[in-house]
């Protein structure tokens, strides 16, 4: 009895003293915070393949835990806190709301790391990053320019918030590149997610003539819509937003713009574990493989793919910008000269519509 | 104002308003009962999920709005017994079911968010779907707005024509005369409850699998609540929860159709968004300023418990 303890025991201790040995250094813990439930489709979704790409590709060197669903107030900084109390040394959260409750945790906690998706305070140990939604819209206009037989798009979109306008206003002067007489109609739905409203503001733009759709909201509803309305054999057309939703539209949707945020969390990831990260402001474009379009629809012309594809690659190496001069205010006044191109700060405070937009812009 | 753009407006407006008014309905009778389930949110989120997944396996919208009510159902069953067998705090008790509902439907639809649905189609009424302008707004929908409207019409008529009708508001106003004279007041509150959530289960169905056929976390959005206001703005009249309803999508969609036309606006798009909301709360308390008309339409005994003993 008594020598089998022994035994046992010195068993025991060997197999622990090995796994001991083999172990590496423990697991960087690596915290996520989520503004929406994963899903199937949206924002939160593709930050969540993000982390798993990162996680992946960290190999064992670190293990990741998120927290979806998250409200953008208060609750965040309470959320944030216990990731980092949790033992998370880097955290990354993922909406706008949660910029202040990010640097408030980030003050409080000087050996852990923060990083903000599309905010704008930074610190010693708090980096931002963002992505040039905008290059992929700009290309989705080209296409719905060339492909438009009522010469209308509409466009919904959630709040008039610099980032939305952005979009609308590459869009627009994507469209307008290839097809002086079109234009653009917007409807505000002022949410990100509701996706009964977000189908009726679709069923809306369509009725009033729009053959090409797309959105700035966060559901798939629109896609479906145009899917649907291809089913009564009207030509509607329309462009996701955030992820791939050919699923939903597998005749309708022409492409959309899609987040890759994979790449971007395991350097930012290597980076501090290494030492080497210096605060970072990211705002990565097809460059940097931050956004992409979604596969292009068989229903595009070859022309129009070969133009599309051809001004990608341009604009990944940072040869042509969809805000390049002139861009002209819907009021006519020029926003920037021919031969002058848009900065980043410009960029970041956009509050008007281009030429080409149709809607008013609603007073703030 | 072209009549196509009249028609797809009003047609609009009728779809928007389906929901609302099956659920509302459905909580004007249970609160005509005395009973106040502010489980609406909770228990339409339930019908949405279980309607869309039947629908996703049988392909069959019909089951899909059977298993919409019969989820509708056990959660009105869940805050039944909670709340008239052990008598818990009715609004304690709806809260809670509403916060439970919305997260378990989440939890449940987990499998069904990457599933797309075909969409149903519409069907249109023999003639009087050829009615110009008003043929396509009123007799080419789908079946459950028709069946919306003769929701309004049964409960109508049972409420102020039927026997039983008599019997229920008896309980809602005045339990312990209903009790003395020999009526089972729980067991009326019961089905009261069974059918309101019955009902916000087939206005959650509606949403998922006829209005917009997908399923997805939070997609009510907030219009089990707005069915709740409803019935308390339109003083527990069927035919008012209807005017608000209808209200509240017509200016919904007719914003809309303004900021798409391009027409010019020098107000904020969120004032527009909140337009249907204030625009129905001011109706409703336009046509019941009159108190009298309040006091007697609401039931005396709205979330006060009853205990058969006591």
């Amino acid at each position: 009895m008594n020598s089998r303890k022994t035994v046992v025991t010195t068993l025991g201790g060997m197999i622990a003293a090995s796994v001991l040995a083999a172990a590496p250094a423990a697991p960087t813990q690596v915290g996520f915070v989520y503004v929406s439930p994963v899903g199937d489709a949206g924002w939160t979704y593709q930050h969540d393949i993000g982390r798993k790409e990162m996680e992946k590709a960290m190999g064992g060197q670190v293990t990741t835990k998120f927290v979806e669903n998250v409200p953008e107030g208060a609750d965040a900084e309470r959320v944030v806190r216990g990731l980092v109390t949790g033992g998370a040394k880097i955290v990354f959260t993922t909406s706008f709301g949660y910029m202040n409750p990010t640097e408030k945790v980030a003050r409080a906690f000087p050996d852990r790391f923060f990083f903000h998706a599309t905010g704008y305070k930074t610190g010693p140990n708090m980096g931002i990053y963002n992505a040039r939604f905008y290059e992929g819209r700009f290309l989705n206009g080209v296409i719905a320019g060339k492909m438009t037989k009522s010469n209308i798009a509409g466009y919904v979109a959630a709040f008039p918030i610099p980032e939305v306008m952005q979009g609308i206003n590459a869009f627009t002067q994507g469209m307008r590149s290839v097809n002086p007489k079109a234009e653009v109609r917007v409807i505000w739905v002022n949410s990100w997610f509701d996706p009964g409203k977000e189908r009726e503001a679709a069923l809306t733009l369509i009725s009033q003539g729009a053959d090409m759709i797309t959105h700035h909201t966060d559901s798939t509803a629109i896609v479906q819509a145009a899917e649907e309305k291809h089913k009564e054999n009207k030509n509607v057309y329309a462009f996701s937003y955030h992820s791939d939703m050919s699923k939903y539209g597998p005749t309708a949707q022409l492409t959309g713009t899609t987040h890759h945020w994979g790449a971007f969390y395991t350097r930012t990831v290597k980076e501090v574990l290494a030492g080497t990260w210096k605060g970072t402001n990211v705002w990565g474009g097809f460059k940097e493989g931050m956004i992409q379009l979604a596969p292009l629809n068989k229903a595009i012309p070859a022309d129009v793919k070969a133009l599309v594809q051809k001004e990608e690659k341009a604009m990944a190496a940072g040869k042509f910008h969809p805000f390049a001069g002139p861009v002209v205010a819907q009021d006519g006044k020029i926003k920037v000269p021919k031969g002058k191109t848009m900065t980043d700060a410009e960029l970041g405070a956009m509050d008007y519509y281009v030429q080409g937009v149709a809607s008013t812009l609603p007073k703030k | 104002m072209q009549p196509s753009l009249l028609s797809s407006i009003l047609f609009a407006t009728i779809v928007a308003g389906t929901p609302l008014i099956i659920a509302a309905v459905g909580e004007l009778v249970t609160e005509k009962s005395g009973v106040l389930n502010l489980g609406t949110e909770g228990i339409m989120s339930m019908g949405a999920v279980a309607a869309f997944a039947v629908t996703v396996h049988t392909g069959n919208p019909l089951l899909g709005i059977l298993a919409g009510m019969a989820a509708g159902m056990v959660m009105g069953l869940i805050f039944a017994v909670a709340a008239l067998t052990f008598m818990a705090n009715q609004v304690a008790s709806g809260l809670a079911l509403s916060i439970f509902g919305v997260g378990l439907s989440a939890f449940i639809g987990k499998p069904y968010e990457s599933v797309a649905l075909p969409s149903v189609a519409a069907w249109n009424v023999p003639g009087l779907h050829r009615i110009p302008v008003l043929g396509h707004a009123f007799f080419e929908h789908q079946g459950l707005v028709y069946f919306s409207w003769a929701l309004l019409g049964g409960v109508a008529w049972f409420l102020y024509r039927s026997r039983l009708g008599l019997v229920l508001r008896a309980v809602g106003e005045a339990p312990v005369a209903a009790h003395s004279v020999g009526y089972n007041v729980v067991r009326i509150r019961y089905m009261a409850v069974l059918f309101g959530g019955g009902m916000a289960g087939i206005g959650g169905a509606f949403l998922s699998v006829f209005y917009t056929p997908l399923w997805v976390e939070g997609m009510v959005a907030g219009r089990g609540w707005i069915s709740l206001a409803l019935v308390v703005f339109a003083t527990w009249r069927p035919a008012r929860v209807m005017v608000g309803a209808y209200l509240f999508g017509g200016c919904m969609i007719t914003q809309m159709f303004v900021q798409g036309s391009g027409m010019h606006l020098n107000v904020p798009s969120q004032f527009l968004s909140a337009l249907p909301y204030a625009a129905t709360i001011i109706v409703l308390v336009l046509i019941s300023h009159n108190k009298n008309t309040i006091r007697l339409n609401s039931p005396a005994s709205l979330g006060q418990p009853f205990s058969p003993e006591a």
